[in-house]
C-alpha cells in the first residue's frame, strides 16, 4: 500500500479502511508470528545478495566495507560494555548483540537534518550520528541520565519508559512541517527506535494516529527482536506488527532485521517518503535478541537455547563479511584492520570508562529549572553545610 | 515462624491469597515464566496456570484498565507494575477510574483491585527504577495506599490487600527484597493487625521518629545509634499512608514532645507535609520543636553514583534528630 503524497492523510485514511477487512480475517486465525511472510531481504545469510523490486540498491565497494566496520565496531563496543558492567564498573547494560544490521543500516540512511529518536538500545544508532560511546557509557554507569546535546548529533536522549519517543518523534516530524521544508531540497523526517513490546503502549499506538491524521514526515522502526524481556512476540501481537500500520493509514514493511542492506534500502526510502510529504511509515526489522535483555536478566529462565542456534546462522555481520570475501571486495589484511581498528576501539571505551570522573554531589540540584527555585537554593545550601560538617570532622581527627 | 526474604514473604502472600480465593488473579509484565524480574510472582504461574497469572502486553494502563474490567465481573487482580517509574502510563486508569469507581456508582461498585509497586532507590539502577512516587496516590481519595517494610508484614498485609474491597496501592521496598525477617504464618487473616493501623516499631521517650517503607530499617539503626549518646527515640512504621493513623502519632508525639518524619521522596509537599500540618494541630501544645523533615531533595532522582546523597541515610536522619533535640 502507497500513500498519495497529493492526497496525504485523506487518502492514507481511505486506504486503511480497505485493508482493515484482510487484517480483522487475519487475527481470527490463530497465527503464530513465525515466518515473516514478505520479508524484505537483499543479502541472504549465506551473503548472496538478491534484488528486490521494490528497493534497488547500488553500493560502492567502499561503503559496504565501511558498512562492515561500522558491524564490527558497534559489536566491539557493546562486547567490551558488558564485560565492564561484569566488573562492577557499569550500573548495568543493554546488549544490541544481534541488532546490528538493524541499527547501522538504519542508522545511515539517516541524512545529517533527519533527528532519531532512540530506546535505551540504540548503540549502533548512536554511532552513526556521532555520539561518541563514551556517553552511553556515563548513563549506564550512572554518572549522568545521558546528559548530551540532542541537536548536537541530531540524536536525541535514550529513553527508558518504553514507547514515550515515539510521541516525540512525531511532534518533532510535525514541527518540521510546520518549518515549511517539507518536499524542499532542506527537508529532513524523524524517526522513533522502539521494540516489539512498546509496540503494545498506548503512547506507541497513539503516536500512530498523530502522525497519521497529521501526515507527519516520521518513520516508525521497530526493532522486533522477539522478545521483550521474558514476553515472546506472541504477548503483543498476533499479527506481524508491520501489518498494524494499515490499520493506522500508512504503509508498513517487514524487513530482514539481520540483512544490513535491506535495512539500509528500506530505512532510506521510508526517510526520502516522509521527506516528500507522504507521511509516515512503519518499518519492522524482524530480528533476534542474542543476548540477554540486559546484565541484570537471566534469558535460561524462559527461552530455548535452540533459537539461539538458529539465528547465530543468521548473523548480521557474518553475511557481509561473506558476502565481501566472495566477491573479491576485500581480501584478509583488510579484515585484520577492521580487527585491530575494534580492539583499539575496545581499549579507548574501556579507558574512557575507567577515568570517567564521579559527578559532584551538587550536580544534583543543577538543571531542574533554568534558574534554580528558592527552594531548591535553600536544599543546596543545607547540603553543602552538612557535607562540610563532615570534612570538619576529618580535619579535627 | 519461618525465616522468609520479603520477596518469598510477598509470595508466599500471594498463594495463599490464591489457595483461599479463586477469583484472585495475578497481572503483569515478565510475572509469569520469569517470576518477576525481582521473582516475586516465582513459581505462582507453574503452579496457578496462565489463566490466573497473567503476563500481560506491556502497557500499563493496559493492565490496570483490564483489571478494573476483571474486579468488574468478580475477580480480584493483583497488579504488578515492574518498577515505581513506569507506573505514570496507568497513573489515569487509577486516579480517574479505580479510585473513583465507588462513589461513581453511588457504593454499588467495589474494585478490590491491588497494584503492587517496587519503590524506592538504592540498587544502582538507571533513571525511572528508583522513585517514591506514594503521594500522588495518597493525595487521591478512595485510594488506599500501604507501603510494607518487612517479610512478616509483606506476607500479611498483602493478603490484607488483596481481601480488602477498596482498590489498594501497594509499595515494596525493593533494595530489601532479600532481607530476611520472622513471618508467623500460623494466625488466620483476620487475628493479625490490620494493614490500616501504624506499628511502634521502638518505643522511646525524647522525639518520635516517623516512617514507612524503605526508611524504617534506616530510622532504627538511626535509633540504635542516638541510644548511644543517650537519646531514646520512638521509630513508628506508618504501614498504611491512605488513610492515615493519625491517632497513633499523636499517642506518640504527646508523650514524646518531637517528632521527626523521614522518607526517600522530596519533601516538598510529601506525606511528611501532611504529617506535619496535622501533628502541628493536633499536639501544638505538646510539641518541644517543630516538627522536621528529612527526604529527597526537590529535584529528579539523580544518577546512580549520586543517590547515596539523595536517599536519607543514618546520619541526615540523626542530624535532624539532633536539629529537633536542640530546641
Ligand atoms: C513503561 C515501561 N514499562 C516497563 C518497563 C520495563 N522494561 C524495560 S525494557 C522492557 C521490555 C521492552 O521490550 P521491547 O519493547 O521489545 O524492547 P527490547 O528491550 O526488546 O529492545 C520492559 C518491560 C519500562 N522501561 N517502561
Ligand atoms: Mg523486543
Amino acid at each position: 500500500m502507497t500513500v498519495d503524497a497529493s492526497n496525504g492523510a485523506a487518502s492514507a485514511h481511505h486506504e486503511s479502511s480497505d485493508s482493515a477487512h484482510e487484517d480483522v480475517r487475519a487475527a481470527d486465525r490463530p497465527t503464530r508470528v513465525a515466518e515473516p511472510p514478505e520479508l524484505v531481504q537483499l543479502l541472504t545469510p549465506e551473503g548472496d545478495r538478491v534484488d528486490h523490486p521494490d528497493y534497488p540498491l547500488d553500493l560502492a565497494p567502499d561503503e559496504v566495507r565501511s558498512i562492515y566496520r561500522d558491524l564490527v565496531l558497534v559489536r566491539r563496543i557493546d562486547a567490551e560494555a558488558n564485560s565492564l558492567q561484569r566488573q562492577g564498573e557499569l550500573g548495568i547494560w543493554a546488549s544490541l548483540l544481534g541488532q546490528e544490521a538493524a541499527q547501522i543500516g538504519s542508522g545511515r540512511a539517516l541524512g545529517a537534518a533527519d533527528m532519531a529518536f532512540p530506546t535505551y538500545r540504540e548503540h549502533g544508532v548512536a554511532w552513526c550520528r556521532g555520539l561518541p560511546p563514551r556517553k552511553l557509557l556515563e548513563l549506564y554507569r550512572g554518572v549522568s541520565h545521558g546528559g548530551w546535546d540532542p541537536a548536537e548529533h541530531n540524536f536525541h536522549l535514550y529513553t527508558i519508559v518504553i514507547g514515550s519517543q515515539a510521541l516525540h518523534a512525531t511532534g518533532y516530524a510535525m514541527g518540521i512541517q510546520r518549518d515549511g521544508v517539507v518536499g524542499g531540497p532542506n527537508a529532513a523526517a524523524a524517526i522513533a527506535y522502539f521494540g516489539d513490546g512498546a509496540s503494545s503502549q498506548g503512547d506507541v499506538n497513539e503516536a500512530f494516529v498523530f502522525a497519521s491524521v497529521f501526515n507527519a514526515p516520521v518513520v516508525f522502526f521497530c526493532q522486533n527482536n522477539q522478545w521483550a524481556i521474558s514476553e515472546p512476540l506472541e504477548r503483543q501481537s498476533r499479527i506481524p506488527l508491520y501489518r498494524r500500520a494499515n490499520g493506522f493509514g500508512f504503509p508498513g514493511v517487514r524487513v530482514d532485521g539481520n540483512d544490513v542492506f535491506a535495512c539500509l534500502a528500506v530505512t532510506r526510502r521510508a526517510l526520502q517518503a516522509a521527506r516528500d510529504g507522504q507521511g509516515p511509515s512503519l518499518i519492522e526489522a524482524f530480528t533476534y535478541r542474542m543476548g540477554a535483555h540486559t546484565t541484570s536478566d537471566d534469558p535460561t529462565r524462559y527461552r530455548p537455547d535452540a533459537d539461539l542456534e538458529v539465528w547465530k546462522l543468521k548473523d548480521p555481520i557474518e553475511r557481509v563479511k561473506a558476502y565481501l570475501a566472495r566477491n573479491d571486495l576485500a581480501d584478509q589484511e583488510f579484515f585484520d584492520a577492521v580487527e585491530a581498528d575494534a580492539d583499539e576501539l575496545g581499549r579507548q571505551v574501556r579507558a574512557d570508562c575507567l577515568d570517567m570522573p564521579d559527578p559532584s554531589p551538587m550536580a544534583m540540584f543543577e538543571n531542574v529549572y533554568v534558574e534554580p527555585s528558592a527552594l531548591l537554593e535553600e536544599e543546596r545550601e543545607q547540603f553543602r553545610t552538612y557535607l562540610a560538617s563532615f570534612e570538619d570532622e576529618e580535619a579535627g581527627r | 515462624m519461618t525465616q522468609l526474604a520479603l520477596a518469598r514473604a510477598l509470595n508466599a502472600g500471594m498463594r495463599r491469597a490464591m489457595e483461599a480465593d479463586p477469583k484472585v488473579l495475578l497481572m503483569g509484565e515478565d510475572i509469569g515464566r520469569l517470576g518477576g524480574v525481582f521473582r516475586v510472582t516465582d513459581g505462582l504461574q507453574k503452579d496457578f496456570g496462565e489463566d490466573r497469572v497473567i503476563d500481560t502486553p506491556l502497557a500499563e494502563s493496559g493492565i490496570v484498565g483490564t483489571a478494573i474490567g476483571l474486579a468488574l465481573r468478580g475477580y480480584r487482580p493483583v497488579c504488578e507494575i515492574q518498577f515505581d517509574g513506569f507506573v505514570f502510563p496507568a497513573f489515569d486508569q487509577i486516579v480517574s477510574q479505580l479510585a473513583k469507581m465507588r462513589l461513581r456508582s453511588l457504593g454499588k461498585v467495589a474494585l478490590p483491585v491491588v497494584v503492587r509497586i517496587p519503590c524506592g532507590g538504592g540498587i544502582g539502577a538507571v533513571e525511572h527504577h528508583s522513585e517514591s512516587p506514594e503521594s500522588y496516590f495518597a493525595h487521591t481519595p478512595g485510594l488506599r495506599v500501604v507501603a510494607c517494610a518487612n517479610p512478616s508484614d509483606g506476607y500479611w498485609m498483602l493478603q490484607q490487600a488483596i481481601a480488602c474491597d477498596d482498590p489498594v496501592i501497594f509499595f515494596e521496598p525493593k533494595r530489601q527484597y532479600w532481607d530476611k525477617g520472622e513471618v508467623d504464618t500460623a494466625p488466620g487473616l483476620s487475628e493479625v493487625e490490620p494493614m490500616s493501623a501504624a506499628r511502634v516499631v521502638r518505643e522511646g521517650t525524647d522525639l518520635t521518629l516517623v516512617t514507612y517503607g524503605p526508611m524504617v530499617k534506616n530510622a532504627l539503626a538511626a535509633a540504635v545509634a542516638a541510644e548511644e549518646d543517650g537519646r531514646s527515640i520512638e521509630v513508628i512504621d506508618l504501614r498504611s499512608l491512605s488513610p492515615l493513623d493519625t491517632e497513633a502519632l499523636t499517642d506518640s508525639v504527646r508523650r514524646t514532645g518531637r517528632l521527626v518524619v523521614a522518607h526517600e521522596a522530596p519533601v516538598f509537599g510529601a506525606l511528611s507535609a501532611e504529617i506535619a500540618a496535622r501533628i502541628t494541630e493536633a499536639c501544638f501544645y505538646h510539641l518541644e520543636a517543630p516538627v522536621l523533615r528529612v527526604g529527597g531533595f526537590s529535584a529528579p532522582y539523580p544518577p546512580s553514583r549520586l543517590e547515596d546523597h539523595f536517599l536519607p541515610d543514618l546520619d541526615r536522619i540523626l542530624d535532624a534528630v539532633d536539629r529537633a533535640l536542640a530546641y
